[in-house]
């Protein structure tokens, strides 16, 4: 395979936002978690549960700086790499980042610091201020951060202006609010939810089986149980409202889940397994069930879902269409201030489908006068590879699913007080927690390659193909960085994962005698409530 | 009546140019003495102690400071699209340079106190170093380059090439640019220990910081004469140019031409003001370290980096990124912002949040102020890096 910079430096960008996205889940959801557990230590005053925030912040912290790290590269990247996609949609795609950096990223970092070093200079409801400051910090960032993707899959508020070769702002309200940005947020973040209270359950449930630390297991377990079954079962209901939008906005990506070729008669049905096959644009076979895919996507029982080949059949129209405006463009370019207004006209009927035209730029110099097997070929670029969609999509919701089931036996064991009956009798239960602890972050990396890789051949959805929003780099610089990124990301996640799991080995800080006296002493009813549990 | 249009577009373009300035100058007079420290780490501070000392003055805050370097990125984008996709993609490997040392520093000051072994400390002194030094240096060359105009074009679909090299950024002028940098930013970590830090560290940091300032204002005079000399070119508008123009950077016409950095100074004596206080900023410091008004030592260094960074902002109005090989596609502050519409809706975002963040930024500085010693470091020996 020939190397090219637009490959490259796709390869470069999932590259370092998977990276990135193997440490922001995490962040998200646990700086939930430890306001969660500060808050209660707050309102009891037992100081257990400061032992607890003070546990998981620890962890927290050696998330938190790689998450930063990796973030660094994100803002900038779009420069760097994909500059005429920046110069492209930077009026309208700018906004949210900088937004993202005022309201959310000054939030977290700032008050970060006051977490880790603030305990005793600040009163307990300071702290506790300081604390949740930090996880609507970063769960702000995640809007933001969100708002921007959202408008790469449906680019709304925003029209072309031959004059300045860019997308312009018509409505910054319809950024906002944009269906498809506000059905992300909540997915993405209730996925770090579900992925914190799956590492806190699976932490805890190792300490379980140990026999350590139990009082700080199981009121961590209990924490993790109601949190991450209520937003296991947010995950599914919001990747649901994501598929229903996606069928609105984007067809493609929703068949190419599906490895759905053909339009079916409504409700189509769901393909559990199937075994895609590219070349001959056909699956070599497929175990459906009837109804759900219909339902799920278009909410009715009889709307029809177009198929691939349906689909790369109506591009054809659009991508002739974005021909004549890709011509009529050039010509209004060559002469901004002379152009007729003949031309501008026939520019405007047809500057919707300009994204079109420029899928032809890879097969021929004019688009204008494309050949039918050129047409033919950009068409069928529209469709991204169905075997890895499809799967990767199978392989989130199994997860997803998985989830939910384990919280929720966690969140029953919990709700009615018995959880020492999972470390006496149920062990196998802990074991399968411990091992689930690398699930959650397969699936947001499956989630994320669904969304993204799922939008290809676009960097904006039907605007911009991702060819042609690239910068003019030469191939030996991108192979450069590309490398640069992969060997320091990789050697900090070695770094990282190694330090985890040593502070956790290590634990929480036990109660040492000396310690122990002060809160007995000083508030008489904490002591005897913490004692009941003869096991520790 | 729609709400934008309270606001003259060319107002809003000239809002936008001041908010950068003062978004670069915040970069640098908060961020820049965390790298000022940084560099100076392995020099003023010998055992471990010491090192944890240095590392704790700025330990708690730093994160906070390293967010206007992000927030830059993303206003730049926001407001000057053009400047973003062209100076990133055109500096391409010496963004990369800089990414990856600014990698390096939330790791080293977060991993360092994890363990004991004074290998693993050490590596990532090295790492903090590595991380405060080249970002000061390279930002400082990339100011030499963008001064002396970047070799880049555009097509007419405003498409960018780049046609210069890594290597090629390395010029006599851009280096000394580079080296001032440091020297300023190493001036103002070294007031930042001196106010913050005790005993023999304060001490060399005192040294550091006078030798620091000193180069600084030979650096900052020998950069003065290259372009009153005319030894750098400036760049000149030749056409008219409509302040409320959409933006297009192909519509105007522009030639280099020596002396162009220093018309703004004939044109409006009172912006001498600029590097009046960059020379007052560092030659106060210079003097006052030898004294114990450390304030108002603190207060001299901001205003060099103000001073420093204004100068290069004055003298190229309204060039933000001049071209060397095709002069009238440089970007300037009328023809390359966004469109007026984003530029008052980010006006607004930053009229709400940013005296927020400027509050509640001051409330944890003050919580967080002290003096860092040995003996709170023992005593915090848990929360401390």
């Amino acid at each position: 395979m020939e190397l090219n910079v637009v490959d490259l430096s796709r390869l470069q960008f999932a590259m370092t936002a998977l990276y990135h996205f193997l440490f922001v889940p995490l962040t998200i959801g646990l700086s939930i978690l430890l306001a969660v557990m500060e808050t209660v230590y707050v309102m009891t005053g037992r100081e257990i549960w400061k032992r607890m925030v003070k546990f998981w912040g620890t962890l927290f912290g050696i998330n938190f700086v790689l998450g930063v790290a990796t973030g660094l590269t994100m803002e900038f990247q779009f420069g760097m790499n994909w500059a005429y996609f920046s110069q492209y949609v930077g009026d309208v795609f700018g906004a949210p980042l900088a937004i993202e950096g005022l309201m959310a990223f000054f939030l977290e970092a700032t008050f970060v610091g006051l977490f880790f070093f603030g305990w005793d200079k600040l009163s307990k409801r300071q702290h506790l201020a300081a604390t949740w400051a930090v996880a609507l910090g970063t769960n702000f960032s995640a809007l933001w951060i969100l708002i921007a993707n959202g408008w790469m899959q449906h680019p709304v508020g925003a029209v072309f202006n031959p004059d300045t070769m860019r997308m312009e702002v018509t409505s910054f309200f319809d950024v906002l609010f944009n269906p498809v940005a506000q059905a992300k947020f909540v997915h993405t973040v209730s996925a770090g939810y579900v992925t914190a209270a799956m590492f806190v359950l699976g932490v805890s449930a190792w300490y379980m089986l140990q026999g350590r630390h139990l009082q700080i297991a199981k009121r961590s377990m209990a924490v993790a149980a109601a949190f991450g079954f209520a937003s296991a079962l947010s995950v599914v209901v919001l990747g649901d409202e994501s598929g229903y939008e996606a069928n609105l906005n984007q067809k493609m990506k929703l068949a190419t889940i599906e490895a759905m070729w053909e339009t079916e008669p409504a409700p189509a049905a769901f393909n559990l397994v199937a075994w895609p096959d590219m070349e001959n644009r056909e699956n070599l076979f497929a175990i459906e069930v009837p109804y759900v895919m219909g339902l799920i996507a278009t909410r009715s029982l009889d709307t029809v879902i177009p198929g691939i080949n349906e689909l790369v059949d109506r591009s054809k129209d659009r991508i002739r269409q974005g021909a004549i405006a890709w011509d009529a463009l050039q010509k209004i370019r060559a002469n901004p201030a002379e152009a007729s207004e003949d031309i501008r006209e026939t520019f405007r009927q047809n500057a919707g489908s300009l994204g079109y035209g420029y899928l032809l730029l890879p097969y021929t110099d004019d688009p204008l006068t494309a050949t039918m097997e050129q047409i033919d070929a950009a068409a069928w670029s529209t469709v991204p590879n169905v075997f890895p969609m499809f799967y990767a999509f199978r392989i989130m919701v199994a997860c997803g699913f998985f989830f939910i089931l384990l919280t929720a036996v966690f969140f029953y064991y919990s709700s009615t007080g018995k959880l020492d009956v999972l470390r006496e009798k149920r062990r196998w239960i802990l074991h399968i927690t411990v091992w689930s602890i690398p699930l959650p972050w397969i699936a947001c990396e499956m989630g994320w390659f669904v969304a993204e890789y799922g939008r290809q051949p676009w960097i904006i959805e039907s605007m911009l193909p991702t060819s042609a929003g690239v910068s003019s780099l030469s191939v030996t610089e991108v192979l450069l960085t590309l490398a640069g990124f992969v060997i320091l990301y990789s050697t900090l996640l070695v770094i990282e994962i190694a330090l985890m799991i040593k502070y956790i080995k290590i634990g929480p800080e036990e109660h040492t005698p000396d310690k122990e006296a002060i809160p007995s002493a000083m508030s008489a009813g904490s002591a005897p409530r913490s004692i009941p549990v003869p096991a520790e | 009546m729609v709400l934008h249009e309270l606001i003259d577009y060319s107002t809003l373009k000239m809002i936008w140019w001041l908010l950068l300035g003062v978004l670069l100058i915040g970069f640098a007079a908060t961020d820049g003495f965390d790298m000022g420290v940084g560099t100076l780490l392995p020099f003023v501070a010998d055992t471990d102690i010491e090192r944890r000392v240095v590392i704790n003055t700025i330990g708690p805050t730093w994160e906070g400071n390293q967010v206007w370097f992000i927030l830059g990125g993303g206003a730049i984008f926001a407001a000057w699209p053009p400047l973003y996709a062209i100076s990133f993609s055109g500096f391409y490997l010496a963004m990369f340079v800089v990414l990856a040392a600014m990698i390096l520093r939330p790791v080293a000051f977060k991993y360092r106190s994890k363990r004991p072994d004074p290998a693993w400390r050490s590596a990532w002194d090295w790492a903090l170093f590595t991380g405060s030094a080249v970002p000061a240096l390279v930002f400082g060359v990339a100011v030499g380059n963008v001064l002396l105009g970047v070799p880049f074009k555009l097509d007419p679909d405003l498409r960018m090439t780049y046609e210069g090299s890594f290597f090629g950024l390395f010029s006599p002028f851009s280096l000394l640019c580079g080296l001032l940098s440091v020297a300023m930013l190493v001036a103002h970590g070294s007031v930042w220990l001196v106010m913050r830090a005790s005993g023999e560290v304060a001490q060399r940091a005192r040294r550091f910081g006078t030798i620091a300032s000193g180069f600084g204002l030979v650096l900052f005079a020998a950069g003065g004469y290259l372009v009153a000399s005319g030894y750098v070119e400036g760049f000149r508008i030749t056409s008219d140019i409509d302040p409320n123009m959409q933006a297009n950077p192909l519509a105007k016409q522009a030639v280099v031409e020596a002396g162009g950095w220093m018309r703004n100074y004939a044109a409006h004596p009172t912006l001498w003001a600029a590097p009046g206080l960059g020379f007052l900023g560092l030659a106060g410091t210079l003097v006052l370290l030898q004294t114990r008004l450390e304030k108002l030592i603190f207060a001299f260094s901001k205003m060099a980096v103000f001073g420093i960074i204004a100068t290069v902002g004055v003298s190229m109005f309204p060039f933000i990124l001049p071209s060397s090989v095709q002069p009238e596609a440089s970007l300037t502050v009328w023809d390359a912002s966004s469109t007026h519409r984003t530029l008052f809706n980010m006006l607004v975002a930053t009229i709400i949040f940013l005296p927020i963040v400027l509050t509640y930024t001051a409330w944890v500085y003050r919580v967080l102020w002290g003096k860092v010693d040995e003996q709170t470091i023992e005593r915090d020996n848990h929360t401390a890096y």
